[in-house]
């Protein structure tokens, strides 16, 4: 004698039909589409941000783009009063500072990340990796005006005089100026902006070195600063090129810091002690005070290559970071 | 054997037979391990480049103590509640008056900036943990990511465009700005935190018939709810010293203690410490201090904060 089976399905399905005219399920049904709707608002909304950007600035900079051209990089004359822009100072300054932030940033900060990963005992580890994140959190316009009223007297009477009699042979290292806004001043500054950013996430890097692999080396008879360089920065290299990306994005881009520290100056000279500007403290110095349209619109067209440069920078890192996590969840 | 016995009790070893010698050394037990010269020019190549990795992070504590140091010891003796109430002084050679107006200024800027940010970036982290397909949750984490990595004078210039240009400076441009920042910020540590939240909460929710809005504000953002804190507070600190968005849409600041946010610039401090360090005239510069005191120890303090917040409801998550 077989069982007759009555499959549920109808019933359950007629169930949940009579119960989901009920008005709780229909209000849930209403919360869930309209929770869904506005986080998908929101998304589109920081889309919508950043290519708003993009356009607002780029538009701003369509007359001086249309005016000057590509040769807007290489000139060096900018002279509000004679509608003449060019950008080479600027590019050139911006270069220098970076370039001169990331040399002394980034073995810095490599070293940094090493202590607190590798060396410090755990209760150093948390009071001094909070404190070297804190040095992230200061302000530009603070740091900036610490620079120019106390970091910048004190370079030309005592650390420029040093460096240019040890290494005066080098162009770079020039006679000693009188005010100390210069170049270098606006690197040390953007170096003190760079070093937490390459450090902490060095820092958080090298803590992901697996435990095995270092005990490995040292069981293989290894020291510390061995297993650093045959382990440690090997499997981590890559990471570190985007933590230095990253903070080379933050020092091509800052403007309130080092307009304040690097005197605005308006050639080009070889000599780091000697003032100088770049694209960002330009805009910051002269927005708020153009005197034709023209001038605003070369403002905006070193906004549009910051911006250019600083999403390379970032997107550069970011592809970095995404090769170097699917190279590290495939070697696992 | 007799060779065994023999290297502790002292009998001659011919030291023309290198093997003999070898033989003795190696069945010592007693005799102290020595590193050979390679192994100790080794280690101390190690011991030389720690000692060059901790000088390093002396010297970052070293710049991190001093710029407190110089800002505390010029801003604290400015200090009092005169300054941090009243307004300018009516002749600046005079001395004496405070940043009350910057004060409540940056207050009002800053709330504003948040109550735009803050739903936004929520919302944002909510999409792309639980509604969005893996793919477009990784396309609106790489806008965010670009978002945070646009220069903060770019950002500062489409607000000029967009809000200043033809209207004249308000504090509403300057809000907007300070949002534009402060939304990847929000929106990232929220994801992160959401992330942390353990998907069992999620299914426990829907087994028992909850529906997703109702899990999402019962169960799954109430044990997100550290995590949020904390990255919004990090934004308001971050937003709180920004100078350039505020340079750009909030400058040439009248005496007025007027805060209608839409019609015109809001009294702050970043601009207030910025237009100082640009002045030739040094008298405005005690004050200046004073201001980026305040500004220092608030920022310093809330990241203190955040941080132990973050460090208490990580644990709770991840228990």
């Amino acid at each position: 004698m077989s069982v007759r089976l009555v499959p549920p399905a109808p019933r359950l399905r007629a169930f949940i039909a009579r119960s989901g005219k009920s008005a709780g399920a229909t209000a849930d049904r209403l919360g869930d589409g309209v929770l869904r709707g506005l986080c998908v608002f929101a998304a589109l909304l920081a889309l919508l941000a950043l290519l708003a950007l993009a356009y607002e600035v780029f538009n701003g900079a369509s007359l001086a783009i249309g005016h000057f051209g590509p040769s807007f990089l290489v000139h060096t004359t900018w002279a509000p009063n004679f509608s003449i822009f060019g950008a080479g100072v600027l590019l050139f300054g911006t270069v220098v500072t970076s370039a001169m932030a990331m040399l002394l940033a980034v073995p810095l900060g490599v070293a940094i990340a090493l202590y607190l990963s590798m060396v410090a005992p755990t209760r150093v580890r948390g009071i001094v990796g909070p404190m070297v994140e804190m040095l992230a959190a200061i302000p530009s316009v603070i740091l900036g005006f610490w620079g120019i009223l106390v970091l910048a007297p004190f370079l030309p009477k005592h650390l420029e005089p040093f460096l240019h009699s040890v290494l005066g042979f080098l162009p770079i290292f020039g006679p000693a100026q009188t005010t100390g806004a210069s170049l270098f001043t606006a690197g040390l500054i953007l170096t003190i902006m760079v070093l937490p950013i390459v450090a902490s996430i060095s820092r958080d890097l090298f803590l992901t070195v697996p435990q095995e692999m270092k005990d490995g080396a040292i069981a293989l008879g290894s020291t510390r600063w061995e297993v650093v360089r045959g382990v440690v920065l090997p499997s981590t290299a890559s990471g570190v090129v985007a933590a230095s990306f990253l903070g080379l994005g933050r020092a091509l881009g800052e403007a309130i810091a080092v307009a304040q520290v690097i005197g605005g100056g308006k050639a080009i000279f070889a000599s780091l002690f000697n003032p100088g500007d770049t694209l960002a403290s330009k805009i910051a110095i002269e927005a708020s005070g153009t005197i034709n349209k023209l001038q605003t619109s070369s403002l905006f067209y070193c906004g549009a290559m910051l911006l250019v440069i600083g999403l390379i920078v970032n997107l550069a890192a970011q592809v970095i970071t995404r090769r170097f996590e699917t190279h590290r969840a495939a070697a696992r | 054997m007799s060779q065994l016995v023999a290297a502790g009790s002292g009998v001659e070893i011919d030291p023309s037979d290198p093997f003999a010698n070898f033989a003795t050394q190696q069945l010592d037990p007693a005799r102290p391990l020595i590193a050979s010269r390679q192994l100790r020019r080794r280690q101390m190549a190690s011991r030389v480049i720690e000692s060059g990795q901790t000088a390093a992070a002396l010297f970052a504590v070293a710049v991190l103590a001093f710029l407190v140091y110089s800002v505390a010891s010029r801003g604290a003796s400015v200090l009092s509640l005169e300054f941090l109430t009243k307004g300018p002084p009516a002749i600046e050679e005079a001395g004496g008056g405070g940043v009350g107006p910057e004060i409540v200024g940056t207050a009002t800027l800053v709330a504003f900036a948040t109550l735009m940010a803050m739903p936004i970036g929520i919302l944002a982290a909510l999409y792309m943990t639980e509604f969005a397909s893996s793919r477009s949750a990784r396309a609106l984490r790489l806008v965010l990511d670009l978002l945070f990595g646009v220069p903060s004078i770019v950002i500062a210039l489409f607000a000029f465009s967009l809000l200043v240009v033809g209207k004249g400076y308000n504090g509403f441009a300057g809000a907007f700005a300070l949002s534009i920042i402060m939304l990847p910020l929000v929106a990232r540590t929220t994801q992160e935190t959401l992330l942390l939240v353990p998907q069992g909460l999620r299914d426990a929710a829907a087994a028992l018939g909850v529906s997703r809005w109702r899990a999402l504000r019962g169960v799954v953002l109430p044990s997100a709810l550290g995590g949020i804190i904390t990255g919004t507070v990090l934004a308001v600190a971050r937003a709180a010293g920004e100078t350039a968005p505020l340079l750009l849409t909030n400058a040439f600041i009248g005496k007025t203690l007027d805060f209608s946010i839409f019609n015109q610039s809001i009294p702050n401090i970043p601009v207030y410490i910025y237009s100082a360090s640009t002045a030739a005239n040094p008298s405005g510069w005690a004050r200046a201090w004073g201001a980026a005191f305040v500004l220092l120890m608030f920022i310093l303090a809330v990241n203190i904060a955040a941080r132990t917040i973050h460090a208490r409801s990580r644990r709770k998550l991840t228990r």
